[in-house]
């Protein structure tokens, strides 16, 4: 059961973060955009889960946390998705990129 | 009382702040309002002048800053002659007060103008009350501050806007003067206490040069002030301004300020003789000079300026001959009679609406107040024997023998025949001889403008009595603190009779004649008539060489500087262009530079702070 080192738990995270801000920099379709960003968070998740039971002082509190930031992702995912939903009846489109009304 | 006595200047400035803030309300009732302040003013000094009868004097100062190891302090002082000046300047305040309610009658604005004259009285009152320099200074700007207003009062005339900013830049080039004579004290003595700076000249801590130096600068300031010559132009100019201001300031108490001045720190001057000699030169020259142009003018409020020009010239060359109860007495009296003289002619233009004496004539039997008054002022400046004006004129021509100039005692004797002369050409161009103007029109002014001209007629004769050979020397024993001998001179009176005789004689026997001078059409009478071309010297030499240098400033400041400020404003905007394009609107370019920045800063602090080995 224990085989399973820190450093992969770690890894993943890494490759799913990067993952995650690739996409939320380089898409074009702001849904992708914010699938990226739930992308990156889940990271964030893994590495709160491995330090929960892998850190210097061992405890629950990493998979609480990590429950709460579920809940306060999937609302930011449904904001976010209700601001695509109000730009997209405005602008039609979805591409983030013609979404630069606030410049100079 | 007399330790209570800096609340006296206070209530013309609570007068002044009501009337500022609330003169709409009392509109016309302003007049009520300035007066009753202006009086309980002068029941305080006229207490406080009772008290100090007996009392030396009275000091009290408080510290205000410390400035190195030097204390700077403020506070007033009560001494013979600063007592006098209070009761002086209050006294014919309030007489104005009362008297420009009657002038000033049907004036919009009258309650601005008793505001100023309530600021007017404040400055003057802490002025005399002084007790050092610099808080002396302080005041001396503001009395002319009220004067440039009140000058200005009628500022939609072009003139009265002028002759405002005349009079303030004309005094303050002798306040140059002040300001640097004050100065080189406080370097001398690190202070600005009278006491201080009188002790350091008796004992003869400053160099004689320097010290004739100072006084002779602190003697600009009051020449300034006063409108001695050469700085004498804005006085005349000053008439511009309503009568009872010409009255207040212009004649009775700001002008003389000067010679307070000068009496104030009379110890300065008494340690340096040429100090002396320039006073009293500048003050004999200017009084035959003024009375000289005196006599061929033909505005009557003009007259009275030169007129007291002349007489301001009087009590500085009695101050330089050492004459200090004469130029004090001098003060006193011709505070009084030309106070008078200024408010009889008031009540005139207020009855002919006319300024020019060529244009009046015949008022003696239509102006039944104003005449007689106006008669007993010409007759106290003229110095006819009994009335006030004879007593201090004998007084300084007394000093001035005493010092044993001659040249200066035939000025003295001149000037006393000019001004009997070109008084009693304009009291008989006034009053006598045929009426020019409509009768109906000629109306005697209210009691209110003749009630306060009476009571100084009053003291325009009796004043003089305070010092006379016969009775007593009570205000020279008072001013000086010792029982001053006072030689009797019954050939000196004689003299100064004769010459007073002869010049009304003069001014008769022309006025029969009916060629009252300006009819006159030679060359020196054109020089007189146009001041001797000092305005026109000043306009061709000083005020155009200023015109030149600040045209030369303001291509300097137009091309020059604002060029420089270009040149940084275009390098500004330049630069702000190029910025404002990284504000594209692309949410993913922010995110990229914001995460890049984030990098960069965990890179830069894991380097720094040692964790990548």
């Amino acid at each position: 059961m224990t085989s399973v080192p820190l450093s992969a738990y770690l890894v993943l995270a890494l490759i799913l973060f990067c993952i995650g801000l690739y996409g939320a920099l380089t898409k074009r379709n702001t849904v992708i955009v914010l699938i990226s960003i739930e992308l990156m968070l889940n990271a964030v998740n893994i590495n709160l889960v491995a330090f929960s039971k892998f850190g210097m002082t061992p405890a629950i509190t990493g998979q609480v946390f990590s429950l709460f930031t579920m809940t306060i992702a999937a609302a930011e995912a449904a904001v976010g998705l209700a601001i695509l939903m109000a730009l997209y009846r405005n602008r039609k489109t979805v591409h983030i990129d013609e979404m630069n009304t606030m410049k100079h | 009382m007399v330790d209570n006595a800096w609340l006296i200047p206070l209530f013309p400035l609570a007068s002044f702040f009501l009337l500022l803030l609330f003169g709409k309300r009392f509109g016309s009732r302003s007049a009520e309002v300035g007066s009753l302040f202006t009086f309980v003013s002068f029941i305080c000094a006229a207490v406080v002048f009772t008290k100090s009868l007996h009392e030396s004097s009275y000091k009290q100062t408080f510290n205000w800053l410390t400035v190195g190891d030097a204390q700077i302090t403020v506070g007033f002082e009560l001494n013979p002659l600063n007592v006098l000046m209070l009761v002086l300047v209050s006294f014919i305040s309030f007489l104005v007060h009362m008297y420009s309610k009657g002038y000033m009658n049907g004036e919009k604005r009258i309650s601005i103008f008793y505001a100023y004259l309530g600021l007017f009285t404040f400055a003057m009152l802490a002025l005399v009350m002084s007790p050092n320099l610099l808080q002396l200074y302080i005041f001396w700007e503001l009395v002319g501050l009220g004067s440039f207003l009140l000058i200005g009062f009628y500022f939609h005339k072009q003139e009265a806007k002028r002759a405002a900013k005349k009079a303030f830049i004309m005094t303050r080039i002798g306040d140059m003067g002040l300001l640097i004579g004050m100065i080189l004290l406080f370097w001398q003595t690190r202070s600005f206490e009278y006491s201080v700076i009188f002790q350091a000249v008796e004992a003869g801590d400053i160099s004689q040069s320097l010290l004739t130096f100072i006084a002779i600068m602190i003697f600009v300031g009051a020449v300034g002030k006063s409108g001695q010559f050469p700085l004498h132009t804005w006085l005349p100019d000053a008439m511009e301004g309503p009568t009872p201001v010409s009255a207040l300031i212009h004649a009775a108490t700001m002008v003389a300020a000067g010679v307070y001045l000068v009496a104030a720190t009379y110890p300065l001057f008494q340690a340096s003789e040429v100090a002396l000699l320039v006073v009293a030169v500048t003050g004999g020259l200017t009084a035959l000079f003024a009375a000289s142009i005196a006599v061929v003018q033909t505005d009557v409020k003009r007259v009275l300026a030169y007129s007291t020009m002349s007489q301001l010239g009087f009590m500085f060359l009695a101050l330089g001959t050492a004459g200090y109860v004469a130029a004090v007495f001098h003060l006193v009296t011709h505070a009084f009679f030309k106070a008078l003289l200024f408010l009889a002619a008031g009540s005139v233009i207020h009855a002919v609406h006319t300024q020019n004496i060529e244009k009046m004539g015949g008022l003696w039997k239509k102006l039944r107040w104003t005449g007689p008054l106006f008669l007993i002022g010409t007759l106290a400046i003229s110095g006819v024997p009994l009335l006030s004006g004879f007593f201090s004129k004998e007084e300084i021509l007394l000093s001035v023998w005493d010092n044993g100039n001659y040249f200066l005692f035939t000025l003295a004797l001149l000037t006393s025949l000019l001004t009997a002369f070109y008084m009693f050409r304009l009291f008989f161009s006034i009053f006598g001889g045929e009426e020019k103007t409509p009768i109906h029109a000629v109306k005697e002014s209210p009691m209110i403008m003749w009630l306060p001209m009476i009571i100084l007629a009053v003291f325009s004769i009796g004043i003089g009595y305070v010092q006379t050979p016969w009775f007593g020397t009570f205000l020279g024993d008072w001013l000086t603190n010792e029982n001053s001998h006072h030689e009797f001179s019954l050939w000196l009176m004689l003299i100064a009779t004769i010459v007073s005789g002869i010049g009304i004689g003069i001014a008769y026997i022309l006025h029969r004649k009916s060629s009252l001078l300006t009819e006159g059409k030679s060359s020196a009478y054109r020089v007189v008539a146009n001041k001797y071309y000092i305005d026109e010297l000043y306009e061709r030499t000083m005020i155009v060489s200023t015109k030149a240098v600040s045209r030369s400033l303001v291509y300097i400041e137009r091309y020059v500087i604002d060029g420089f400020l270009l040149v940084v404003i275009r390098i500004t905007r330049m630069f702000a262009k190029k910025a404002t394009k990284l504000q594209s609107g692309q949410v993913q370019q922010y995110g990229a530079i914001a995460f890049l920045s984030l990098a960069v800063l965990v890179v830069v602090y894991l380097v720094a702070g040692g964790y990548l080995r």
